[in-house]
């Protein structure tokens, strides 16, 4: 126990000395949760709608109100033939056509259905995907106050659209925060840990080790723990700021949270140890990290795009990443306040994923040098 | 200045801090000279020969390396100067005729003098058949070797060799040493450094360095005569044995 | 008893074959040498005593144990110094000595009388980083870690490449000092000086074994004749020498050049004609008995390569 305590205090002692490194750990979260929740946001802001009203009765006035009244979207043109649509669109006027058909008010009453066409900007399917939820999101409340006015109730068909209950204002940030956690966590545990590993090997520190009665374990638990503390701070750091400054709340069981963010940590750790038993160099390790971990976290993980809109093949290739996981337990637990018992299948994945790797990187951990 | 001295230091001083790395030195080295830059660990060689290599400003005295101020023209001195260091020398990954055309491209020799150079060079190495060998697949001695020879092959004024041949096995250590001859009859001024104190034998002139000061300069017999010594390695331990600070 | 018995190692790496059929033995309480230019294998050789890598085929035994299947056993006894500063630059002098200590599960107070004499010279300088540390007082530092648990064996790859010359001479002092502490030394220098600092040593050259004897017996058993030629131009006397019928090797070795002669062609006066022949002054020429550097070459010219 007390070699392994020595073992503790020195790498305390790398970490705290290297005050550039240590300092950037411990910003880096903090600047990216910033960056991501102001600056580099989707949200939709100012979306501009064209009207082509058919029916012009008092449902579709009453809609157009609404649209106008909300503070993402702004009706630009009232436009009254198809002809003018292809036109405005190319004179960059709107982002988004809404067509009202014929006797609008006069088939909703009657026969419960209605038809409107929204046409938008595929040039950008992303963001015109997000103008178009926007937009049937405003429909679908149209349609809900009509129900409740009316005492044909439940004669409207409501199409649900599940996405928006949870995050009803589309809030960038919401969706930003569980990816940085992951790329945090990711990039401080498996990438600093595999670099701190390979670096004693680079040094020959290593071989001397190897040439002592120290058990690898040791040698391996002695480097995880500073990381592992250094990921506690960050994950406070992280939710701390997610509340009070991007006020995205907490809805879930902060403790649940807190559980998978440490089951995350873990697994985390083990893919840096197991790095760093296939790579000899410290700029391999960070390569191999930044490459197979980083780059398809932030491509694959659903942080930046959804993994929905993937194609399929990747998001078979998704799954074996466990921040993907962790985001998707950390997105239910976080904004859809969802209990743990509800993310049981990823906490049994990255529980599984977190074994599996320890179990090959102690196998693989070479207690030689070749 | 006469035209035969190719260095010529005066005062030359570096301080990192408080801390006086190299301490006002002076000394000239004539064309054509193997002159031998001794010294234990950290007594200051590595910091002077840097700033002779136009690698460090000085913090203060001046001179002049291959005619050129060492505080103002860095440039032209690493245009006309060879370095050569135990521990750089080579590309590894790299053949021999590939290093050969790197460094010859890197000081600007011309195009049409490279090709018969290179065939000059080695023959004259007995490296013929190692022509497409891969550096890192030499043993070291033959490196060494290889790695003098492209530090002189655009013809320096002066090359420095920064313990060119530690580790070298005996034989080969002998005929690094007999082509450093050769180049100096050339008139290439040899500026080294070693650890091997038979090899300040070989040295026309050698310097020691003290704790940042040049304690002793002479050639070998005149400083074995000087101390009373019966080899340069005893002259060495009497002057290094002095050295106050723990480098 | 013996404390190293190492039978008929091979290792290659790829095509290279970095050991070929090594084997010797050293006795307890030995300083044992092994001599030999970079390259030539006494890191492999090393690194398979120290149970680091494994040899190809042939065997060897640390006190008795086994370095493939006892290496656990090893590692607590031997004490290793790898050819490269192997210390953590970012802690004090004091931190790296206690790490050490504990990792050996002892105290630097246990073994401090061992380690006293190497340890109290950088004392001084405990709270240094050791990356700021001088060349000399890393390897005593290093010297100190790896004695700090009491071994059996000490292993020193190279421990005075690149040091200069007042600091390998008070670095071979405290290995004699040691020695007669009881421990057992293995040693590996480039340097052919050190060599007869040694009780026996070992000349290494691409894998394989010339000689393993006492410095002295090689030295008396150096089959040629040699000379110490001296003149006023070196460089043309290197040339000349080479030319001369009777020679048959030369080699410059500072102030005098060594040649090895047939004593049936040449004699000591046709020599000092023939160079003064060649125009060459202040002739000498002086028997010598050889140093171990004269041995090597001589040795491995007899292998055919040099």
């Amino acid at each position: 126990m007390k070699q392994f305590l020595a073992f503790v205090i020195k790498e305390f002692h790398h970490i705290l000395r290297d005050r550039r490194t240590i300092l950037i750990l411990l910003i880096m979260p903090i600047i990216q949760i910033i960056l991501f929740g102001f600056a580099v946001t989707t949200e939709v802001k100012n979306v501009r709608v064209s009207i082509l009203d058919h029916s012009k009765d008092d449902i579709t006035q009453n809609i157009i109100q609404q649209i106008n009244a909300n503070e993402y979207l702004s009706i630009s043109e009232n436009i009254y033939t198809t002809d003018e649509i292809d036109e405005i669109f190319r004179k960059n006027k709107t982002d988004l056509v809404l067509v009202f058909s014929d006797h609008f008010d006069n088939d909703l009453r009657h026969s419960g259905q209605a038809s409107v066409q929204i046409i938008a900007d595929g040039t950008d399917p992303n963001m015109a995907t997000m103008y178009v939820t926007y937009l049937t999101n405003i429909l679908l409340s149209a349609q809900q106050s009509l129900n409740s006015g009316e005492t044909l109730s439940g004669k409207f068909s409501i199409q649900p659209v599940v996405k928006l209950l949870y995050n009803p204002r589309m809030k960038g940030a919401y969706n930003f925060v569980p990816g940085v956690m992951g790329l945090i966590f990711t990039l401080i545990c498996a990438m600093m840990t595999s670099i701190s590993i390979v670096r004693e090997k680079e040094t020959g520190t290593m071989e001397i080790l190897l040439v002592s009665p120290v058990k690898p374990i040791f040698i391996i638990f002695a480097k995880m723990i500073p990381y592992f503390a250094l990921s506690c701070i960050n994950l406070t750091s992280i939710l701390l700021l997610s509340v009070y400054v991007l006020d995205v709340p907490i809805t879930g069981n902060v403790f649940s949270l807190i559980f998978i963010s440490l089951l995350f940590i873990i697994v985390s750790l083990s893919l840096g140890l197991l790095i760093s038993t296939v790579t000899q160099t410290q700029v391999a390790a960070m390569l191999v990290s930044g490459m197979v971990l980083i780059m398809p976290i932030m491509v694959l993980s659903g942080m930046m795009f959804p993994i929905e809109s993937m194609p399929h093949i990747l998001q078979t290739i998704s799954c074996i990443l466990p921040a993907r996981w962790y985001i998707i337990s950390i997105k239910k637990i976080m904004i859809e306040g969802l209990s743990i018992f509800m993310v049981w299948k990823e906490v049994c994945i990255l529980f599984s994923m977190g074994i599996f790797l320890i179990i090959i990187s102690l196998k693989k951990f070479n207690n030689r040098l070749e | 200045m006469n035209t035969s001295t190719v260095i010529k230091i005066q005062e030359l001083t570096k301080q990192f801090g408080s801390f006086t790395a190299v301490d006002h030195i002076s000394f000239d080295v004539k064309k054509g000279e193997i002159f031998g830059f001794l010294g234990a660990n950290g007594a200051g060689k590595t910091t002077a020969m840097r700033m002779l290599c136009g690698l460090s400003k000085p913090t203060s005295g001046n001179g002049t390396v291959a005619g050129f101020d060492i505080n103002l023209q860095s440039e032209q001195i690493k245009q006309n100067i060879g370095y050569m260091s135990q521990k750089f020398s080579l590309y590894e990954d790299l053949k021999v005729w590939e290093n050969i055309r790197l460094f010859a491209g890197i000081y600007g020799v011309k195009e049409n003098i490279i090709a018969p150079k290179t065939e000059e060079l080695l023959n004259q190495l007995g490296f013929v058949n190692e022509k497409n060998t891969l550096v890192k697949h030499l043993p070291l001695g033959w490196k060494q070797k290889l790695a003098f020879s492209v530090s002189i092959f655009h013809e320096p004024k002066i090359v420095f060799l920064d313990e060119p041949t530690g580790g070298v096995d005996p034989a080969t250590r002998r005929q690094f040493w007999e082509l450093i001859y050769q180049a100096a009859d050339r008139g290439i001024t040899i500026f080294v450094t070693t650890h091997y104190m038979d090899e300040a034998e070989y040295c026309n002139r050698v310097s020691i360095m003290v704790d940042g000061k040049i304690e002793a300069l002479d050639s070998p017999t005149q400083l074995k005569q000087q101390f009373n010594a019966k080899s340069m390695e005893d002259v060495f331990f009497r002057l290094a044995r002095k050295a106050k600070r723990g480098e | 008893m013996q404390t190293i018995v190492v039978k008929n190692i091979n290792k290659s790496y790829e095509e290279a074959k970095a050991l070929n059929n090594i084997s010797f033995s050293v006795e307890k309480g030995e300083l044992f040498g092994i001599i030999g230019p970079d390259g030539a294998g006494k890191t492999t050789l090393f690194r398979i005593l120290t149970t680091l890598i494994l040899p190809d085929t042939g065997t060897a035994t640390i006190e008795g144990l086994d370095v493939v299947k006892d290496y656990k056993k090893i590692r607590t006894q031997v004490g290793y110094m790898p050819g490269k500063f192997s210390l953590y630059q970012d802690l004090t002098v004091e931190e790296n000595l206690q790490f050490f200590a504990t990792v050996f599960h002892t105290t630097i107070k246990n073994n401090y009388n061992l380690i006293k004499d190497i340890y109290s010279q950088i004392e001084p300088f405990k709270t240094r980083k050791a990356g700021k540390l001088s060349g000399g007082m890393k390897q005593k530092l290093a010297l100190s870690c790896a004695l700090i648990h009491k071994p059996k064996v000490l292993f020193l790859d190279e421990p005075t490449t690149g040091v200069d010359p007042v600091s390998r001479k008070e670095f071979w002092e405290m290995l004699r000092n040691l020695r007669k502490q009881g421990i057992t030394i293995l040693v590996s220098t480039p340097y052919m000086d050190e060599a007869t600092l040694c009780d026996r040593i070992a000349l290494i050259q691409n894998g394989e074994f010339m000689k393993i004897e006492p410095p002295q017996n090689i030295i008396n058993n150096f089959p040629e004749t040699l000379w110490a030629v001296k003149a006023e131009h070196m460089s043309a006397l290197l040339s000349d020498l080479r030319n001369c019928i009777g020679v048959k090797s030369c080699f410059a070795f500072g102030e005098v050049h060594h040649i090895t002669v047939d004593t049936e062609i040449l004699s000591l006066e046709s020599l000092i004609t023939f160079l003064q022949k060649k125009g060459h002054t202040g002739i000498h020429v002086n028997p010598i008995n050889p140093t171990i550097e004269d041995c090597y070459m001589q040795l491995s010219s007899s292998k055919g390569n040099l």
